[in-house]
């Protein structure tokens, strides 16, 4: 038999200006009915990053270091999940607070602060190592511009939104700020999301906090990000609220 | 009413048939979650030999949420057909699945049964199946649906084109909508999931499909899956809606979570129906449902994920809805963990909804904290294509960009179609053909790509 001439077939279809008009993955091209090698690899590379969000490890250290300098209190704590294969399967475990972490925040409720912030893995710890240190840079000096005072700062792992409301009553904070690595998506694997609260208590909801999504560059900046939520903790604070009541203000910092 | 199996000397006992069915289920995360899993693989087998001795009778005695607090229960109860049962009434849940089964038990005899059954004795004999059996006895069972085009004949695999965009920017849902046409796909509906429910984006998008539909008189129906009382909304303004969806589940609970229930659905049905816009058939109903939701909704009563999801079969079943599927992967692993969990529940989901007379499509997908890929993926289309599934979602490169998860590809029904000599919707199909986009075989045709796309890009200028 002869040799076979290379068959490389085209990684794009004559469509292709249609891209302008979107980042979904149209005009792929094609080699029989599947995707041509080069298409086939980009997509698992996408899929690789968002995988290793998943069980990215918050960078303790690295974080420890990055914030101090705000001079706040660093603590460590962790929820009643043991690990991430258990952290997917049980979130109710992820909402827990495990003894020995509230343990550590109980003696720092006797100085109660106004806000607490907690930084915690969720499911993309790669997001969080990445952007919590210069959104904080951001955020903190907004905070502090309205007078309000910032106690320690947690570092969380195998964290859900709901146990900053244990950490928040722990400390006896009037209102608590997470920064949470958000599901992975193929497009981005490192999107924070923040949510607040108002006088955070265990049993609390969703519809009882608000929430600031897709905080990265190229998602909400974090300036914009800083602004958003520095003005809902403004709201919630002159409310003595957070959740539904404050949700339809939120566009007004849109400009 | 108790039931019981001893083995070993160990008598595990079953306190109700809920009970029962939640023990007898094959192992995921979601039961475990909710507590109501077995506790060990012997404690599994032990209730489903229990659950095989059940006589059907005894479904119809025994509800798993009460008929006084629950209205899938009462539409379950007062909508069974004793007469529809009759033929197979005397048998055990084990002998139904050996009759499913066999040889003599065709696709005409299953689709006598379907008021017969309830969604309680289908998702029993589910558990007891294998998911070679679950293929085996859905791909007897043909449901037919029309609108503007034919869904679910044998031989024929449908797709839907789900052009989404993050913020429903009418050019970027253009885009994708133009990708999926060219590479044959758009037959069981076009249909695009809003970012926001706001009924004047909705409409905008409706009248774009509405215009790409008429201008190239492409034989589909299409669908903006807002919340039904927007679709309502919209149908009561006079909007191009082909088909009114809903999200649904197996509880009342559930539904109301979901904004739903029955009495709503049925005057969005009646309200839709009246615009009569179908051109050969007038199935005008689409649902969504998904084992998880009713525990997610924290509305499950204690009943197994699995039973939960047929019972919002029978919901779908009351409106003869021309699409019905489960967005199997999408609730995440706390319900579905791996992609061995995922292709069971979708497979026992298109086997209960087929029995239960519905034209069932699989949303073949997974999210980014699930253990699963793409190899998954290409398993569980292929088993669901030999199964005789109507349809399956397709997005851009398996990438949905707006609900951030992974479903099948244009390419993967293009594969599907390919390798198990599947085709699309015969109206469908001869539009393809038409058009220069595929040729007598099937093929997409290289040569002719340009040429066409240049006719859609005269759309697009305007």
């Amino acid at each position: 038999m002869d040799k076979i001439k290379r068959y490389t077939p085209p990684s794009t279809d004559p469509w292709l200006p249609l891209q302008e008009f979107t980042q979904a993955r149209i005009a792929l091209g094609r080699t029989g009915s599947s995707l041509p090698t080069e298409q086939l690899l980009h997509f698992n590379m996408a899929h690789a990053h968002a995988r290793d969000a998943v069980y990215a490890e918050l960078a303790v250290d690295k974080l420890t270091d990055d914030l101090k300098v705000f001079e706040l209190v660093i603590l460590q704590v962790k929820s009643m999940s043991a690990n991430r294969a258990q952290y997917l399967q049980r979130p109710d475990l992820g909402r827990l607070l495990h003894p020995t972490s509230a343990e550590i925040l109980t003696p720092y409720g006797e100085h109660p602060a106004d806000i607490s912030i907690i930084i915690a893995d969720g499911l993309s710890a790669s997001g969080i190592n990445h952007h919590t240190a210069p959104l904080l840079n951001k955020l903190i000096p907004l905070l502090q511009a309205q007078g309000l005072v910032i106690g320690p700062i947690c570092l969380a792992e195998q964290a859900r939104v709901a146990l900053a409301d244990h950490i928040g009553h722990a400390l006896q904070a009037k209102l608590t700020i997470i920064l949470i690595g958000e599901r992975p998506g193929l497009s981005a694997a490192d999107s924070v999301g923040s949510y607040l609260t108002y006088a955070p208590r265990p049993g609390l909801t969703d519809d009882a906090r608000n929430c600031v999504s897709n905080i990265r560059p190229g998602g909400l900046s974090y300036k914009m990000g800083a602004q958003k939520i520095s003005y809902l903790v403004q709201q919630a604070f002159s409310r003595q609220l957070s959740g539904v009541g404050l949700k339809d203000e939120e566009g007004l910092i849109e400009r | 009413m108790g039931y019981q199996h001893t083995v070993r000397h160990h008598t595990y006992k079953f306190a109700d048939l809920k009970i029962l069915l939640a023990k007898a289920t094959p192992y995921r995360s979601g039961d475990a979650l909710a507590g109501v899993a077995a506790q060990s693989a012997e404690e599994r087998v032990s209730a489903q030999m229990a659950l095989a001795n059940v006589p059907l009778k005894n479904f119809l005695n025994e509800a798993v949420i009460p008929y006084e607090d629950d209205e899938i229960t009462r539409l379950i109860m007062d909508g069974h057909s004793a007469a529809a049962l009759y033929p197979i009434s005397h048998f055990t849940v084990g002998e139904l699945r050996d009759w499913l089964l066999s040889e003599q038990t065709d696709g005409p005899t299953l689709e006598k049964l379907t008021n017969g059954f309830t969604p309680e004795m289908l998702a029993a004999v589910s558990k007891l199946m294998r998911n070679q059996d679950l293929i085996a006895v859905a791909k007897k069972r043909e449901v037919v649906t029309r609108f503007r085009n034919t869904i679910g004949l044998k031989g024929r695999l449908a797709t839907r084109l789900q052009p989404n965009h993050p913020t429903d920017d009418p050019k970027g849902i253009a885009a994708s909508m133009i990708d999926g046409l060219l590479y044959g796909s758009g037959d069981a509906v076009i249909g695009v999931n809003p970012a926001t429910d706001n009924a004047g984006t909705i409409a905008n998008i409706l009248n774009l499909i509405d215009e790409v539909r008429q201008r190239f008189e492409i034989p589909t129906q299409s669908c903006v899956l807002s919340h039904i009382t927007t679709t309502l909304d919209l149908v009561n303004r006079k909007a191009p809606v082909d088909l009114c969806f809903q999200s649904i589940g197996g509880t009342e609970k559930t539904n109301t979570s979901f904004g739903v229930n029955l009495s709503l659905i049925a005057e969005a049905y009646e309200a839709t129906l009246a615009l009569d816009r179908g051109t050969i058939g007038n199935n005008v109903m689409y649902f969504e449902t998904g084992q998880g939701s009713s525990l997610s909704a924290n509305a499950h009563h204690g009943v197994d994920q699995q039973t939960c999801e047929v019972r919002a079969y029978a919901l779908a079943r009351k409106f003869k809805p021309m699409l019905v599927n489960t967005v199997v992967g999408f609730i995440g692993p706390e319900y579905l963990y791996d992609g061995k969990q995922i292709i069971r529940a979708a497979l026992e989901d298109h086997f209960c909804g087929k029995l239960m007379g519905l034209p069932m499509g699989v949303d073949a997908c997974y999210t980014n904290h699930a253990e699963a890929d793409q190899d998954d993926m290409d398993n569980l289309t292929t088993l669901l294509g030999v199964a005789g599934c109507n349809f399956i979602i397709c997005v851009p490169g398996a990438d949905d960009i707006m609900l951030n998860y992974q479903s099948a590809s244009f390419h993967d029904a293009l594969y599907l179609r390919q390798t198990l000599g599947l085709r699309p919707a015969p109206e469908f199909e001869a539009w393809l053909m038409r058009q220069g986009i595929t040729d007598e075989h099937g093929q997409l045709s290289a040569l002719k790509q340009k040429e066409i796309w240049q006719n859609f890009d005269r759309l697009w200028i305007k």
